[in-house]
């Protein structure tokens, strides 16, 4: 098992979650969809600052590269996070349209997100950092949330 | 240390716009050549209408569409860069147009100067997009079986270019070549080894990406492209051996290569998470049960002679592959890349995120919904008009205003987004 297996196995966690509430809120019912939500929110949030705080400070000290993929990551977690928030506004007033559109949104640039952690940043991570403990570190930390 | 890798979603929103904006017109003029043509026009694939209709869809739709999504995907999904994206499409976005143009109308007047005049002119345009492309696929340090497939798929569109235009000189000079062994290869790397080895390639991404469903099995991604490239290595051996025993082993195993892609499609999209159906998923749906049909009409053709012998039958295998499953499949990917891209340049503009309307502000829903139903019935309609001569102009017809309403659906998206930048930058100076 690579350090980065959690990150890529939690990715898939958070796919399935995100599937169930826009199923629900699709639905109208809005009161699974919101526990549904509340709990998709938690966990990426859990997922970013585990890569923000972990993963990523370790990557950099590892390569010196501060301004290359791991700034694009930071920038496209703040978009994610804006879009969390445009859905639960949405959810909050009821406002079909308003969640499913941020939802829609929010789906395409986790994908293409995943895609490019999973595809080149998480492999430059495991080439950098094999040797260290953090595998276990990030496990822990993903099952904690 | 990775000197090549792009981890931005470059490029500029013009590069891919400029070949999307492009695509619909191209099939809105061979609705139009049909409609016109009418008649017996699908008579047989040697018509000079039916040639000039496989290159408006094969070599404008298609080849703009998916153009532009390779701009758009290689620094996405590969993290590859292509040089000077902007100057490259640029180059060759207009010759790529006119080279169609020349070729369609050399092909429809029967006319040498116009065919002498599209190879050179094809030759640069595709040659350019290959180069580009390819030094892009090979110094990127992703790994992967949609790397591979890209890589392999623009090779196939190399030997479909080369082929086409020592095709078209023929023609053009009347050189004495085995013209029918030629075309039929040509053919089968334009639709398999360039088109469906490309769409394999970006399904492998954008289908578990779009629908949320599982991946495809690693054992069948590594297993189609380099099985298809072999067995149109094998398609292609005619040109040496003239031998036509060989011609239905070689065909009914690549015909079961291209279901089992369909049926493996459609089985993850059948087992998805993600139960929300939109035009993507739903054009996506068409182009495989399209791909399917086609299989199978494809076998026929090979097993059973009255089927076979009669000249419609290529053509309805040729309705079902470049309508029903590549005018298909690019739309829906169109409708999605669209407004995504909408919103990931208008959010780099500096406003709030809330302040940027999200994916589906870009292109109404319905809109789309509808332009695919169109697109359907323009299908359908083409496929009995193969048979029912009467129904040629009305197929044409519904084709051409599908492929319009398309276009006008992607103008739209275009107008929108110059609509919110402006928006978001008078926000920006007059908070």
């Amino acid at each position: 098992m690579s350090i980065t297996t959690p990150l890529f196995q939690h990715h898939k966690h958070c796919d399935d979650i995100f599937a169930d509430a826009e199923s629900a809120c699709g639905n109208g019912d809005w009161e699974a969809g919101g526990k549904l939500f509340a709990l998709l929110q938690s966990q990426l949030e859990a997922h970013f600052s585990s890569e923000e705080e972990l993963l990523f400070p370790a990557f950099e000290a590892a390569t010196g590269m501060t301004s290359g993929p791991t700034e694009v990551m930071r920038g496209e977690h703040r978009q994610m996070r804006d879009l969390l928030g445009q859905m639960s506004s949405g959810l909050a007033e009821r406002d079909g349209d308003a969640f499913s559109g941020a939802a829609e949104t929010l789906l395409i640039l986790m994908q293409q997100h995943n895609m490019k952690e999973e595809n080149i940043l998480y492999p430059m991570c495991d080439n950098a950092l094999g040797a260290s403990d953090l595998g276990d570190n990030l496990a822990q930390r993903l099952k904690a949330s | 240390m990775h000197p090549n890798l792009s981890f931005d979603q470059a490029p500029p929103i013009s590069v891919p716009y400029r070949f999307f904006l492009t695509a619909p017109w191209f099939g809105m003029l061979a609705g139009l050549l049909l409609a016109w043509s009418g008649g017996d026009g699908l008579g047989s694939r040697w018509t000079p209408e039916v040639l000039a209709l496989t290159h408006l869809a094969g070599a404008g739709f298609m080849l703009q569409a998916m153009s532009g999504a390779l701009f758009q995907f290689i620094p996405v999904a590969v993290g590859g860069n292509v040089w000077r994206p902007r100057l490259v499409a640029n180059v060759i976005h207009p010759l790529l147009v006119l080279a169609a143009l020349l070729l369609v109308a050399g092909l429809l007047f029967s006319n040498p100067a116009l065919l002498s005049a599209a190879v050179p002119v094809f030759l640069l345009g595709a040659g350019g997009l290959v180069a580009a492309v390819a030094l892009a696929l090979w110094r990127t340090p992703a790994t992967g079986m949609t790397l591979w497939s890209m890589r392999m798929a623009i090779g196939g569109l190399a030997i479909t270019v080369l082929l086409g235009s020592l095709l078209a000189d023929a023609l053009a000079r009347g050189l004495n070549l085995p013209l029918i062994d030629l075309t039929n290869v040509h053919l089968a790397w334009a639709l398999g080894g360039w088109a469906l080895m490309l769409l394999a390639g970006v399904s492998y991404h954008v289908v578990p990406m779009f629908q949320l469903t599982r991946p495809y099995p690693l054992w069948f991604a590594r297993g189609f492209g380099p099985l298809l490239l072999l067995l149109l290595c094998a398609w292609s051996s005619r040109l040496l051996l003239d031998d036509d025993r060989w011609t239905t082993p070689i065909a009914l195993p690549l015909l079961l290569l291209f279901s089992a892609y369909a049926v493996m499609t459609l089985w993850l999209q059948y087992t998805r998470r993600r139960k929300v159906d939109d035009a993507t998923s739903l054009y996506f749906r068409v182009a495989m049960v399209s791909l399917l049909g086609f299989a199978v009409s494809g076998a026929a053709v090979r097993l059973y002679p009255p089927f076979g012998d009669d000249p419609r039958a290529i053509v309805w295998l040729g309705v079902l592959v470049f309508v029903g499953v590549f005018v298909s499949a690019t739309a829906g990917m169109m409708y999605k890349i669209t407004p995504f891209l909408n919103w990931l340049h208008l959010q780099r503009l500096g406003a709030p995120i809330s302040a940027v309307p999200n994916m589906k502000k870009m292109i109404p829903a319905d809109d789309m919904t509808g332009q695919l139903r169109l697109h359907v019935l323009a299908l359908l309609l083409l496929l009995a008009a193969v048979w029912l001569p009467t129904l040629a102009r009305l197929a044409g017809f519904a084709f051409a205003v599908s492929c319009a309403w398309l276009a006008w659906n992607l103008i739209g998206a275009a107008r929108r987004y110059r609509m919110f930048t402006d928006q978001i930058r008078a926000v920006a100076l007059h908070p």
